[in-house]
């Protein structure tokens, strides 16, 4: 009889603890969502609109590489599909921003399905060079076909009028769409973490064999795992296609697969808040650079930066945050 | 005038020496990815620098110390080598311990840090090297005429392809380096200093793609770019060809080399994508390799 007491009591204390911890994180989202709502009044709207692009773009990449152990060295294609199949709708076709969104995600899903379907098959390290390939492929795919603009990319698109009526040439308008759609996204990813269908992809970040052993379609659940993430940076790229008024080939290239890599890193890889502040540390370094004196330095800073995460950060900032949160506030 | 498939045969035997010279590079670079990953169990994202640095070494050797292509082509892997083994000796060594995946990215970093550090030095337009002057000209072997330089990078590449596949299968160097790929735990217990001998492979591997890079040096122009398309092509390679074997990175990188040659001659539009068309094939039809071992 007291030995249940005593475990009832301890159940309710942890009960309380993790109750505590969600107040916490239920804050800090809402303090961020603030933020978000009166940015565009205090800084750039078209800068703070590429940084949730780019946010939602590492967001969508950490759900493979932090959530389920994939590095993917090809993502960048999904951005660029996304990016010009919108940009080409919406160029060519007399149609609204949304539908062409939509397209080119779902387009994004779908190139996501065949690099998903290939790039499985092998594993680790092979992984990597696999969606590396697949994705050289697309580029050069892009820089070949008739309607993408080779290297000069698509220029001109007209952002048009949401649903028809609002005008997204207000860049006021264009920046809350664009954080509707950021924040549809990063629930999406939250909401797959915390599912039971999250908790299987971690099982199998930590121990494959022992997932496969439990009777787990291991394959079947990276696959997934990969079209979502493909599918939503598949929808960053076409947003930001929107945002820009351009579908780029640079979107396409492997240098944009590395970015992606550094910004989950720099922020924290496997935490949720991790890739948004990776993102905006990374777009507001490189653009900060680019306008100083050292600006032709900005990829051999991006190296070093790359090489000091790896070598001495590997929880990146939010994840050392915490770190030292977990040791210091208990 | 003699035709092949529709194609003069001059056309033809033309595309399908550069064929064999692109595919002595792909035999070069997956044969260094493929020992270091042997060892080390990481891909070299360096590697595509480290052929630049071996090109840009000889270009340097020569414009401002004077020393010819021979000395280079000795001089240049053995400078570029042991910046390799520096590499990881203080950087690779010390996140061994941890996930195989940060050793991509370390390397990926550094090749950032070395292609943006040469790009600044140097410019994006690649500087000429001349062909040493006992293989300039060429020969008409009476169906093409081939220039003597393009010969001797087949050449050479087979043959330092085939010591490098000699010195790791039938030496006991060669026998240490793959019981350490099979067990460097055990082999430590034997006595035997594996930090050193991981060192020294990484420094070899490294090498390797220097010496490509400074067979390359005299055809393609010397850029800071050169290298990084080309390794997306070369990791294709590997996984058409898997890590399994010497022999088989080998054999895979010349016969990719020579697909590519006569896709130029007949569907000159896919000539940039076949091998990554090969790769979809292969992974479909034989997930792991031709000659890849693993599951």
């Amino acid at each position: 009889m007291a030995m249940t007491e005593t475990k009832s009591s301890r159940n309710t204390a942890a009960q309380e603890q993790k109750k505590a911890a969600n107040r916490r994180r239920t804050i800090v989202y809402l303090v961020l969502l603030a933020i978000a709502l009166i940015a565009p009044f205090l800084a750039y709207p078209v800068f703070l609109m590429k940084i949730l692009c780019f946010a939602l773009f590492a967001s969508a990449f950490n759900l493979v590489l932090g959530y389920t152990g994939l590095l993917s060295f090809g993502h960048a294609a999904f951005l660029a599909t996304g990016g010009y199949f919108t940009g080409y709708l919406l160029s060519n076709h007399a149609i609204t921003p949304e539908i062409g969104i939509i397209t080119g995600t779902i387009a994004a899903i779908i190139l996501g399905t065949f690099f998903g379907l290939l790039s499985i098959r092998r594993q680790g390290i092979y992984f990597a060079m696999i969606t590396l390939a697949l994705a050289q492929l697309v580029f050069f795919f892009y820089l070949q076909a008739d309607f993408t603009g080779g290297e000069d990319g698509m220029q001109g698109v007209p952002r048009g009028y949401l649903f028809g009526f609002i005008d997204l040439e207000n860049n006021l308008a264009m920046y809350y769409f664009v954080l509707a759609i950021f924040l549809l996204g990063f629930l999406l990813i939250q909401r797959t973490i915390h599912s039971p269908f999250g908790q299987v992809l971690k099982a199998i970040r930590e121990n494959e064999p022992r997932a496969t052993s439990l009777g787990y379609n291991v394959d079947a659940y990276k696959l997934v795992a990969f079209v979502i993430s493909a599918g939503l940076a598949g929808l960053a790229g076409s947003t930001k296609t929107v945002v820009f008024q351009l579908a780029s080939l640079n979107d396409a290239h492997w240098h944009m697969s590395g970015e992606v890599i550094l910004m989950t890193l720099v922020g924290g890889v496997g935490t949720l808040v991790g890739p948004i502040v990776g993102a905006t540390f990374v777009l507001t370094l490189t653009h900060q650079l680019a306008q100083s004196a050292v600006g032709d330095w900005v990829n051999v800073i991006l190296g070093v930066v790359f090489v000091a995460c790896v070598m001495a950060f590997r929880a990146g900032i939010v994840g050392e945050i915490q770190k030292f949160a977990k040791k210091n506030f208990k | 005038m003699t035709m092949i498939f529709g194609v003069p045969a001059a056309a033809f035997f033309g595309q399908l020496l550069l064929g064999l010279i692109n595919g002595a590079f792909y035999a070069l670079l997956s044969l260094g990815l493929a020992i270091i990953f042997g060892l080390l169990k990481i891909i070299n994202f360096a590697h595509g620098a480290q052929y630049m640095l071996g090109a840009f070494a000889a270009y340097l050797l020569l414009n401002y110390l004077g020393i010819n292509y021979w000395a280079a082509l000795f001089l240049a892997p053995l400078i570029v080598g042991t910046i390799g083994a520096l590499i990881e000796r203080y950087l690779l060594r010390r996140i061994t311990h941890i996930d195989h995946i940060y050793g991509l990215l370390l390397t990926f970093g550094l090749a950032l840090i070395i292609q943006g550090l040469f790009t600044n030095l140097f410019g994006v337009s690649g500087n000429r090297y001349p062909v040493p002057s006992e293989l300039s000209g060429g020969i008409n072997l009476g169906f093409m005429f081939m220039p003597y330089y393009r010969g001797w990078i087949v050449a050479i590449a087979v043959v330092v392809c085939i010591a490098v596949w000699f010195l790791i299968e039938k030496t006991k160097l060669g026998g240490y380096l793959r019981a350490g790929t099979e067990n460097p735990a055990l082999m430590q217990a034997f006595g035997i200093n594996v930090p050193l001998l991981v060192t020294l492979t990484y420094g070899f591997g490294v090498a390797l793609a220097a010496f490509a890079g400074v067979l390359a040096a005299p055809i393609y122009s010397v850029a800071p770019g050169m290298g990084a398309n080309l390794l997306i092509v070369v990791f294709a390679v590997v996984v058409i060809g898997g890590m399994g074997s010497i022999m088989g990175a080998i054999v895979t990188g010349l016969a990719m080399g020579i697909v590519e040659g006569l896709t130029k001659v007949y569907y000159p539009e896919a000539s940039n994508t076949v091998i990554f068309l090969v790769m979809i094939l292969v992974l479909l039809l034989r997930p792991a390799g031709l000659f890849g071992k693993e599951a």
